[in-house]
């Protein structure tokens, strides 16, 4: 139970979460619109986005992102792996970066509390989180709704928009992560 | 309720494949192993086939429904375009998508706390900027 499931265990179940969904409500895959609900929620103001009744269609799915938390817990903390089998190559590029410790879900030196106070910890953990929240609002989804859902539906947007985030992860990872480590 | 129990099992799946790992992120932007490329490959194979069967046979919800997948607008398709380049950003950096952010949390990486509230921040300033943006 401890040791990391394979992709071909773990990709398969993610994928029957779209129609589980469908079928236990009709609802749609999409992690992201919680995003949306939760401002919805909290800060309404007033923004036209935010004015609709989020209880009405957001509710079962900020009871799922309880849930994801409660299953991170099991399976970050209860059942936790002992480390994640990374490639070497991989490896031996971060460490040209400056990360050594690779046994968290998270490197430990970027991801920590007291290093929000680096421009390194500052940039990775806020920055990042606010182009996690603007571009999967702007995109209308995020890996479950486009990369998942969507192109198993065989949407084109879907398709566009995960091209662009790769496009976008790949001038983070090779341009600016380099810049912001060093 | 059967929301909660599909949510936990969600986040257990992602952290128990470690796609929540900010390292298996790298990996995949670096094109150095195969194993997000197959989760993600896999994913949308079962669900493409389910999404087909559901509607070839017609599968109804539990209640008795008829499913229905509503299709996405793709307009001009810059907001795909340029909101998913600006998310992709973010998962690099965070290594986390917003699912993976919350299992994170869950997970003992406290510090995802402040991703989190970033980004509600993010969403709320699109909200804002929206009629402004192109779409």
């Amino acid at each position: 139970m401890r040791s990391p499931w394979p992709w071909w265990v773990a990709g398969p179940l993610i994928g029957l979460f779209v129609p589980a969904l469908l079928i236990i409500g009709n609802r749609q895959f999409g992690f992201s619109s919680n995003l949306r609900h939760l401002c919805a929620a909290i800060l309404p103001g007033d923004v036209a986005f935010f004015q609709y009744d989020w209880k009405e269609s957001g509710l079962w799915n900020l009871v799922f992102l309880a849930g994801t938390i409660a299953g991170g817990f099991i399976g970050g903390v209860l059942l936790a792996a002992p480390g994640v089998p990374i490639s070497i190559q991989t490896q031996t590029a971060l460490a040209a970066l400056g990360i050594h410790d690779f046994t968290g879900l998270a490197p430990r030196e970027l991801f920590n509390w007291p290093a929000l106070l680096t421009v390194k910890g500052f940039v990775l953990t806020a920055v990042g989180g606010l182009c996690v929240g603007f571009g999967t609002a702007y995109a209308g989804g995020c890996t479950s709704g486009h990369a998942i859902a969507g192109l198993a539906a065989l949407e084109r947007s879907s398709l566009i928009a995960v091209l662009g985030f790769f496009a976008g992860g790949l001038v983070a990872t090779h341009l600016l992560l380099p810049l912001i480590l060093r | 309720m059967s929301y909660l129990l599909l949510g936990t099992a969600f986040g257990l799946v992602l952290t128990k494949s470690q796609v929540v790992s900010w390292f298996r992120i790298q990996e995949m932007f670096r094109f150095q192993s195969f194993y997000m490329y197959g989760v993600l490959t896999s994913a949308v194979v079962v669900a493409g086939i389910s999404i087909a069967v559901i509607k070839r046979m017609g599968v109804k919800t539990l209640s008795g429904a008829p499913i229905v997948i509503p299709p996405k607008v793709l307009g001009r398709g810059y907001r795909y375009w340029i909101g998913g380049a600006i998310f992709g950003i973010g998962w690099a950096f965070t290594g986390a998508c917003p699912g993976p952010l919350f299992a994170l949390l869950g997970g003992g990486v406290t510090v995802m706390l402040v991703a989190i509230a970033a980004a509600l921040g993010g969403t709320w300033l699109y909200g804002y900027l929206r009629p402004h943006l192109p779409h």
